[in-house]
């Protein structure tokens, strides 16, 4: 058995393999990217949301919450924060600005980032376009 | 040691030790934060303690990797390396990008780092373990592709053997991928898309082949079994790794707006990624019981086989602990990725680097083979201080994640997430435990360094 199965069956098994997977999922990638818009609502993506996704990444939001399941498990999900705070893109801004620059003693406390009205109203509009993702029913209920 | 060059992978290794110490200390601060809300708050909120928790974590791996290829490739080739010079001005470039990278995380705002380092040209900051601004993801590139061309000319003016050839094509595709990390689209959907093609085609496939390499060499050294063996094994793990891990990137899609299909395709290969990492263990078990020598180097003979083990349990066995995709609706994002997240990076990469230091750090340091009894012995005992002490802390993770899944996702009053997380501490004040030991743990194996004496013998 052991002189049938020599080194260069495993090499073969291993480029071959490789490569049939490779392709497989280059395919299901290109399908994907078809099934896309329909899923993630890319017409609504304003320069408003851009910029909110740009506030988002500057300041490394993904840190402490998570974005649809990803990102660190220190502060809540925030892919449907926009239907948890009962569909109010005022509730979000006003959230994200009352936060104490020195923190609260003994608790956990986002960090004041002092935003501009004009990026306040950015990441809003942000996870709005966030919440509206077809993410498969995920999170299972509102508090993410 | 063989060749004179080969002992520039000294410098490599000892930066390596001096992040890993940074990101241990990081992680503490961390965990105390999990449960002391405001520690340190605003100075190092714990977004910016995580990004050098993670960033240094997989800064101080590369240098493992690098380090250890510098050593490995001149002996399997059978020749110097082709310009030493090379790698330590490309060490020195790395080691400064990355101390200025954190030093900036630490002393300025991220907003003010991402305004200064022109991200708007080029957006690629703030996106989960590729925060770095992106004139240093440049310089990761760069030094990388120094790095490629250095024993790239050395394997092709040397022997060809299957490890080397396996490591280069790890490391050539390491580098491919990273460039992803440069597509950063307004659509978050297609961002976080191909973000898993670095992160997920890095950890859970190219670095594997890093990992195997480097795992046959040292078996190879240790056990003085037959290379062909070796190699043979070599293959067969990689191939599973790849036949499995490249669809199981598709458990990463199942609830970012990609299409359902995913959550089959996903749950069906990656429900086998453990696979490769079982062969791992069975290979590094079986090897040393078919030695044809007693290596004295007893403190790399245990992190080689602590290393198979422990990447079954951490990679292996806690990724299929939420792979599938009913499973994974519940567990998506809590602490039961955390768990698996540590076990699997401890396990499988923290380990293997250690085990190439274990093993070649004596060799360097002028020594036959390995270091004194009492040296060995110390170091034996780092190794069972940060395994056993990681072990417990993916134990209590995961006990808070179950707890969490069940008062937040899996229930019919579910509770907010701060809610929850109060009814965690007991779970988080044991993991920081488990974190201090752990540090005990690492100051010993640093300890181990220092320790003169005879060389032991087999």
């Amino acid at each position: 058995m052991s002189s049938v199965f020599t080194k260069s069956t495993a090499r073969n098994i291993f480029y071959g393999g490789s490569l049939f997977f490779f392709l497989v999922f280059l395919g299901l990638t290109m399908d994907t990217m078809g099934k896309l818009p329909e899923r993630d609502h890319r017409e609504n993506i304003t320069p408003q949301v851009a910029l909110g996704k740009k506030v988002w990444e500057d300041n490394n939001c993904i840190g402490c919450h998570t974005l649809l399941g990803e990102g660190a498990y220190f502060a809540p999900e925030l892919g449907n924060v926009y239907k948890r705070f009962g569909e109010s893109k005022e509730a979000i801004t006003a959230f994200i600005k009352s936060r104490p620059a020195e923190g609260v003693p003994g608790r956990r406390s986002m960090p004041q980032f002092n935003l501009s009205d004009e990026e306040l109203d950015a990441i809003a509009e942000f996870l709005k376009w966030s919440s509206e993702i077809n993410t498969a029913n995920w999170p299972p209920n509102i508090q993410g | 040691m063989k060749y004179q060059s080969q002992s520039v992978a000294k410098l490599y290794f000892i930066a390596a030790i001096a992040l890993f110490v940074a990101q241990i200390l990081f992680g503490l601060i961390m965990g105390l934060q999990y449960v002391m809300g405001d520690f340190l708050f605003p100075e190092i909120p714990f977004n910016v303690a995580r990004m050098v928790h993670t960033n240094t974590l997989i800064v101080w791996l590369l240098f493992g990797f690098m380090g250890s290829a510098y050593y490995l490739v001149p002996e399997e080739s059978e020749t110097e390396l082709y310009s030493p010079k090379l790698a330590v001005i490309l060490f020195w470039v790395f080691l400064g990008a990355a101390g200025a990278t954190v030093a900036a995380y630490l002393l300025v705002n991220y907003s003010t780092l991402a305004a200064a380092t022109g991200n708007e040209l080029l957006p690629t900051m703030g996106r989960e373990f590729l925060e770095q601004p992106t004139i240093t993801k440049i310089g990761i590139v760069v030094v990388v592709l120094g790095f490629l061309f250095n024993i790239g000319m050395t394997m092709l003016k040397g022997r060809k053997t299957t490890i080397n050839l396996v490591l280069m094509l790890g490391l050539v595709l390491l580098a491919v991928f990273f460039l992803f990390s440069f597509y950063n689209p307004e659509n978050l959907v297609l961002d976080k898309f191909f973000w898993w093609w670095v992160v997920h085609l890095w950890v859970e496939g190219v670095w594997e082949l890093i990992l195997g390499a480097l795992l046959a060499f040292v078996l190879i050294k240790v056990t003085g079994v037959d290379r062909e063996v070796i190699e043979k094994w070599l293959y067969m793990i990689i191939a599973m790794a790849f036949i499995t891990g490249i669809l199981g990137t598709g458990h990463h899609f199942y609830f970012i707006g990609a299409p359902e299909y995913w959550q089959t395709i996903g749950s069906i290969f990656s429900a086998m990624e453990p696979i490769p990492f079982f062969m791992m263990t069975l290979f590094a078990f079986n090897m040393v019981n078919r030695r044809r020598r007693d290596h004295p180097n007893k403190a790399a003979v245990l992190w080689a086989l602590g290393t198979g083990v422990m990447a079954f349990l951490g990679a292996g066995v806690w990724g299929f602990l939420h792979t599938l995709a009913p499973v994974n609706f519940y567990t998506h994002g809590t602490q039961i990725t955390a768990a698996h997240g540590h076990m699997a990076f401890y396990g499988a990469y923290v380990m293997i680097v250690i085990t190439m230091i274990s093993y070649t750090m004596p060799l360097m340091r002028g020594r036959a083979a390995c270091n004194s009894a009492a040296s060995q012995v110390m170091e034996m005992w780092s190794f069972w201080l940060m395994t056993v002490s990681m072990v417990f802390i993916t134990l209590f993770l995961t006990a808070a994640g179950i707890v969490q899944v069940w008062l937040q996702r899996y229930n019919d009053a579910p509770q907010a997430f701060m809610v929850v997380q109060e009814q965690l501490a007991i779970f988080y004040w044991m993991r920081e435990l488990a974190g201090v030991i752990f540090l005990l743990g690492l100051v010993l194996y640093i300890a181990s360094f220092f320790i003169k004496g005879e060389e032991a013998t087999a």
